[in-house]
């Protein structure tokens, strides 16, 4: 089974990540158990979808976060896709999911995820990291932790330093 | 000068260690040239033509002693004894070794100095005025407001993989802008509104390069403390919004333009509506504990004019010169900021050895409180020296070849490293710099002349800056050789304007001719009072096309 670096450890990861809707006259055929669906599926079948419970979304990084806007107090987890990971805007999706939409489920970074950006990532609100599986994901846990501290807020840290230097 | 706290230190200490780890695994294989890339870069490392580039930051220009002598350490032990000033106030390394850089970096560490963010796309260093803090003209010390800007960027978890490169400029002075702060990412003038408010005027989507362009005001009065979430709001808008498919229309001047200003403007302020009261809104508390760092150096009660001086002035010519040409008035009676040259003909613009590094670090300390500052004309700035020293100083620095006193002249060149070093380079840039001080080298000519910004870029990179010089010349290729574009008319202050191309490009041999008749029409055109720009502006382009490209038989 495939692994996922969370906020307790490294796990056996129990989701299946449908990479794309169905093309034109097919139907949506769900596989079982937890399934990560891109948004497109989910917003043409999002009452069906939230019923099950099990459903998580997925979004590219070219797409609108507020699109989840109104789900985020139903879904269990919506994931970030990072088609390179020099594209920067899965940063930025991440930070909205969490501070403006208030989404507090799993936030799952997918894709080309490596392991010099995961601090950056955990920073900006994701909890989860479906490693690039050719990295060595035993590392993850010293590359998460490579600052003990930051100049600016962020998810986790609202106060930026400034702030609490002046506190001190 | 701003000095290190705890924080500061540990942050940059375990970014050391980052990149020492980083590298370790770049050299097994473990990271990809792909995956390392990005992250050299933030660290400062380039690759270039013959072998690995370091940039290193020089954060809004400020040296001390200490600061200097590492560098020069640095520059002696690491590589080959010199070093080069760039054209936004930070310090480059040609030749150091790609496994030696984390010790170079753990090695600039110990002087609170570092290569963060001075290449990638990324926020790059903040630059400012150079005479920050000491010129009359500037309405509030804009330094300050260049750290809190550098804490905030860096290492910003949401902004290390932007579209492209991102640079912010500032500025304090109320009639002239040194910083050039229009034809950047975000410029920020300081101003006060009717109220006496202190606050921003805000410029975005000025920049250079491919399509360069003077930045559009975004808004016209932002209030100090709302500076941090507004910059937030604007590299969010862009982050999510500039275009990440084509590297040439990636820098967020394409965006403005694409959005129109008022548009894009509309998108940040929706933004920053979300952001404006989070605890990253400053407070005045913050700004006060950045300021204490800022504050005056034990200035001597003096005079304007000590009879000494006068006297000297008036019994040595050359001395005159350069006071005349390389120094600026002080804010405080008795002092003068100092300009030490980089443009010694012969060597190329912002070039500078160890040993010249050991020497000025020497004079900064004897002349000007310990305190030296890069320009981004590729010189250095002693910002408090007494004027009753002025003769001891000018005497100092001659034989080091600092007191070329042709400061602001034709031969002041501009120049980036060009082919001789760059990777990216059309054409050699230093050689033609060079030519070009050789043909004018009557300083009664050229202090004739007045102020002229003669500007030259290897390429369309533009790190030359040729768009904005009243003279720019760019390097360009044609069909496997080596040309040269001139365009006239660019300005970088507040009256900022891109220059107009003048027709085709030359060959090296002809450049140096070729600016001697844009010179001659000048001079046969102008009227008493008149710049070269004005004279530009007034005439046009025809004349200066029609000289240059008459056929002479
Ligand atoms: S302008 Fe071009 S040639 Fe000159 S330094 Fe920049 S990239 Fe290199």
């Amino acid at each position: 089974m495939p692994q996922i670096i969370k906020a307790d450890g490294i796990q056996d990861d129990i989701w299946t990540l449908l990479s794309a809707a169905p093309a034109e006259g097919e139907s949506l055929n769900l596989p079982e158990g937890p399934v990560i669906v891109p948004v497109a599926v989910w917003q043409a079948e999002r009452e069906t979808l939230k019923a099950r419970g099990d459903v998580g979304v997925w979004l590219e990084s070219h797409e609108e976060p507020e699109a989840l806007a109104d789900d985020v107090t139903t879904l269990p987890l919506i994931a970030v896709n990072f088609p390179k990971f020099t594209d920067g805007r899965g940063y930025s999706i991440g930070r909205l999911l969490r501070e403006r939409f208030g989404f507090s489920g799993e936030l799952r970074a997918i894709g080309d995820v490596l392991l010099d950006q995961l601090q950056f990532m955990r920073r900006c609100g994701f909890d989860a990291y479906a490693l690039r599986s050719d990295k060595d994901i035993q590392q993850a846990e010293y590359c998460l932790n490579f600052f003990s501290m930051a100049y600016q807020a962020d998810v986790h840290q609202k106060v930026p330093l400034f702030r609490r230097r002046n506190a001190s | 000068m701003y000095v290190y706290d705890e924080y500061d230190r540990q942050i940059l200490q375990e970014r050391v260690a980052q990149f020492r780890h980083q590298t370790a695994r770049a050299l097994t294989g473990e990271l990809s040239e792909e995956e390392f890339l990005p992250l050299r870069l933030q660290n400062g490392l380039y690759v270039q033509r013959l072998a690995p580039m370091l940039r290193i930051c020089i954060p809004y220009g400020m040296l001390n002693a200490t600061q200097l002598r590492r560098l020069a350490r640095v520059t002696r032990d690491y590589d080959k004894g010199f070093a080069h000033f760039t054209t936004r106030q930070n310090v480059q390394l040609n030749w150091p070794n790609l496994e030696d850089v984390p010790d170079i970096l753990a090695e600039l560490a110990e002087v609170e100095m570092h290569a963060n963010q001075t290449s990638g796309n990324c926020i790059r260093n903040t630059t400012t005025d150079q005479y920050a803090g000491v010129h009359a003209d500037e309405l509030i010390d804009p330094r300050p407001y260049c750290e809190v800007i550098r804490q905030w960027s860096t290492y910003h978890p949401e902004f290390a993989f932007l579209p492209r490169k991102f640079k912010i400029a500032v500025n304090a002075a109320a009639n002239t802008d040194r910083a050039a702060i229009q034809v950047h990412d975000i410029g920020l003038q300081i101003v006060r509104d009717a109220a006496g408010q202190l606050g921003f005027r805000v410029h975005a989507g000025g920049g250079l390069g491919r399509t360069p362009m003077v930045g559009p005001v975004i808004r016209e009065f932002l209030p100090e403390l709302d500076l941090l979430t507004y910059l937030e709001a604007i590299v969010r808008v862009y982050n999510r919004y500039g275009r990440r498919d084509n590297k040439y229309k990636a820098r967020i001047k394409i965006l403005v333009k694409a959005l129109t200003p008022e548009g894009f403007a509309e998108r940040v302020e929706a933004e920053w509506n979300h952001i404006k009261d989070s605890p990253s809104r400053l407070t005045p508390e913050a700004i006060e504990q950045v300021k204490v760092f800022f504050t005056e150096p034990a200035y001597a009660a003096l005079e304007d004019n000590p009879a000494a001086l006068v006297q000297a002035r008036s019994d040595d010519k050359a001395f005159n010169n350069w006071v005349t040409r390389n120094t600026e008035p002080h804010k405080k009676p008795g002092y003068r900021i100092v300009t030490l040259t980089l443009k010694k003909t012969g060597v190329p613009p912002g070039d500078i050895t160890d040993r010249q590094l050991e020497q000025v670090a020497d004079l900064c300390e004897r002349f000007s409180f310990g305190e030296v500052r890069a320009t981004h004309n590729q010189n250095l700035v002693l910002a408090d020296v007494r004027q009753d020293e002025l003769y001891a100083l000018w005497q100092a620095i001659k034989p080091l070849g600092f007191a070329t006193p042709n400061l602001n002249t034709l031969t002041d060149i501009i120049c980036c490293p060009g082919g001789d070093y760059c990777a990216l380079a059309n054409a050699k840039s230093i050689p033609v710099a060079e030519a070009i001080q050789r043909k004018f080298d009557n300083l009664d000519y050229l202090y004739d002349l007045g102020d002229i910004e003669l500007n030259i870029s290897g390429c369309m990179n533009a790190c030359g800056h040729h768009h904005v010089g009243n003279i720019g010349v760019l390097g360009v290729d044609k069909k496997g050789e080596e040309f040269y574009q001139v365009s006239l008319g660019g300005s970088s202050q507040h009256d900022a304007e891109i220059g107009k191309i003048l027709g085709p490009s030359f060959a090296q041999e002809q450049m140096p001719e070729v600016i001697e008749k844009i010179i001659n029409v000048y001079v046969e055109q102008r009227t008493d009072e008149e710049s070269f720009l004005d004279t530009f502006r007034r005439v046009g382009m025809n004349p200066f096309k029609e000289r240059v490209y008459a056929t002479n038989h």
